[in-house]
């Protein structure tokens, strides 16, 4: 996951040799080759085959099956409620990542380490366990049940509780692209800013944004995916209300164990195609990343 | 002002920190301490001979030998092919190694439950793998593996890979000089520069095949005792309404995690520490 955290040092590529020279430091070609073909091999069996297989099964009983499958009114009433978790858990990460990124970089104070070990704390629990622990909170039988019954609300097994197990499995990725970036750059530039008049927000805005923004849209897109491909947490909290509170992925399984395969793939497609949108959206942006490194090497 | 003037070590003349700090100490209280306290207070609800008895039946310890076993052997799988793949994405050009390279990352992009039905699709007795091969795969203890071996692929390349990337050449020369072998340079010089980013790699894979569940269920087919796993075991109890069991045997799992995340910063700082950063 911190692929994007680690440094980005571009490659040292040796000289080219001739063709038929071999250097000390290069294996022979068939074992650059045997190497290559079984690294191949293993990805096309683990992640080329299923992602091709998502496609196939999609179309497999045709474009109409296909419309039908996507167009469906209970898939469509989970598509609008996958992008509204998203839509209100990424924003509420962001604001967090944000603000847990400002004060950790760009100040000392006792138990930091403590704080980063906290906000990467969601990672190590397993979804089901996020479910769960709201459920325990808000559930019926839970510390705020009986309020929350006796005041007619409803967390969960309802549209709240979709979210905050949502928010909870994405709450680290914001976070923990922004803040190693802002502690690398430290904090002179700020409090140059700072000294020459400007106020809090104005070197928010202009002078600290501006330097971490690809890493916040990638903290953004990761998130983004994750949000919208939840699936554990939310089983959990869901309740499985046709129409009501089942996400896509909630949908695909519903589908799948109806043995309705086809269907149950072509809402998949779906999400394997946002999949792919995030993955070359992140590609993008890591280049902008290397070349923003690079530039500010030149000038250095 | 109170944090400030309590945690600060170093005033700072830039504004915000009461604000930034106050804001997220709320917020991460209220979604992950306050939530998670939950578990270990519902847990105290049992008495002990309660609480052992809901953690160590028959069925639950299988599902902890099925779900540790599986997520072990994953692991070091994508220990070993994970090193490869870093290995040639990193040294060797072919056609295509920029897309490949991209694609590493799709487990971690891809919804569990769309890597699950297309797994179980694949490996299924009929399926576009499942026909060559002369053992079940879909439904057994071994569809397991597979789920958990996709969802931990991109782990252990993606933290080889940039270690590999800043690998000084020289190192190899110098080997090279003084008259080893190929192999032998690769395992006395670079296999040990490299065994702490691909330990934490493998631990990393580890922890997120051990919670991991939409994946697992479809491939899987829970059966008790034989291929269940401990998340759905959870989820189970809780359909039951047996709230107090299905926590007690989420402590467990938490402790766990707790402690590989543990494992993992003690790896990573090992990590930083052999790189001089």
């Amino acid at each position: 996951m911190s692929s994007a955290t680690l440094p980005l040092n571009s490659r040292t590529d040796a000289a080219v040799p001739p063709p038929d020279a071999r250097s000390a430091t290069q294996e022979a070609r068939w074992v650059q080759w045997t190497l290559i073909g079984v690294a191949l091999l293993f990805l096309t069996l683990f992640l080329f085959v299923p992602l091709v297989t998502v496609f196939v099964e999609a179309f497999k009983k045709g474009v109409d099956v296909y419309l039908a499958a996507i167009t469906d009114d209970d898939a469509v009433s989970a598509i609008k409620l996958t992008l509204l978790a998203a839509g209100i858990s990424v924003p509420l990460n962001l604001v967090f990542g944000i603000a847990a990124a400002w004060a950790i970089a760009k100040f000392d104070f006792r138990g930091k380490n403590l704080l980063l070990t906290l906000i990467d704390l969601p990672f190590s629990v397993s979804p089901v366990i996020a479910g769960l622990i709201y459920v325990l909170v808000f559930g019926l039988q839970g510390w705020f049940g009986e309020w929350l019954r006796d005041h007619d609300l409803k967390i969960i097994f309802a549209v709240p509780g979709i979210v905050l197990a949502t928010v909870f499995v994405t709450f680290p990725f914001i976070a923990r692209e922004l803040i190693p970036l802002m502690q690398a750059q430290g904090q002179e530039q700020e409090e140059a800013a700072r000294v020459l008049g400007a106020s809090g927000w104005q070197i928010f805005w202009r002078v600290t944004l501006p330097n971490v923004k690809w890493a916040l849209l990638y903290g953004v897109i990761l998130c983004n995916a994750r949000a919208m491909g939840e699936f554990g947490a939310v089983s959990v909290v869901s309740g499985h209300i046709r129409g009501e509170t089942n996400t896509m992925p909630l949908h695909i399984e519903i589908l799948y164990n109806e043995y309705q395969f086809a269907a149950a793939f072509a809402v998949a497609s779906l999400l394997a195609g946002l999949a792919l949108v995030t993955l070359v959206l992140k590609f993008i942006v890591e280049q902008r990343m290397k070349r923003d490194i690079q530039l500010a090497g030149e000038s250095a | 002002m109170i944090l400030s003037r309590t945690l600060l070590r170093r005033h700072s003349v830039l504004p915000g920190f009461d604000i930034a700090l106050g804001f997220t100490l709320l917020y991460i209280s209220l979604i992950v301490l306050i939530p998670l306290s939950a578990a270990f207070l519902k847990s105290f609800t049992l008495t002990w001979p309660q609480f052992w008895e809901a953690v160590s039946s028959p069925r639950v310890v299988a599902s902890y030998r099925l779900t540790f076993g599986a997520s072990f052997g994953a692991a070091l799988i994508n220990a070993v092919f994970g090193l490869l793949v870093a290995w040639v994405l990193v040294r060797y050009s072919f056609p295509g190694r920029r897309l490949v390279d991209a694609l590493v990352d799709l487990p971690f992009a891809l919804p569990t439950a769309v890597a699950g039905i297309a797994l179980t699709a694949i490996y299924a007795h009929n399926g576009w793998i499942g026909q060559w091969l002369p053992f079940k795969v879909s439904f057994t203890p071994l569809g397991v593996f597979v789920a958990l071996t996709f969802i931990g692929l991109p782990f252990v390349v993606r933290t080889v890979q940039p270690v590999l990337e800043d690998l000084h050449k020289e190192l190899e020369e110098a080997a090279a000089t003084l008259g080893a072998s190929r192999w032998q340079t690769f395992s006395r010089v670079i296999l040990p520069i490299l065994m702490p980013a691909l330990l934490t790699g493998f631990a990393l894979a580890f922890a997120r095949a051990l919670g991991e569940y939409g994946s697992v269920i479809f491939i899987a087919g829970n059966m008790p005792m034989v291929s269940e796993i401990t998340p759905l075991l959870i989820i189970t109890k809780l359909e039951q309404y047996d709230y107090a069991g299905a926590t007690a045997i989420a402590v467990v799992m938490l402790v766990m995690s707790f402690v590989m995340l543990l494992c993992i910063n003690l790896l990573q700082a090992w990590t930083r520490k052999r790189q001089g950063k």
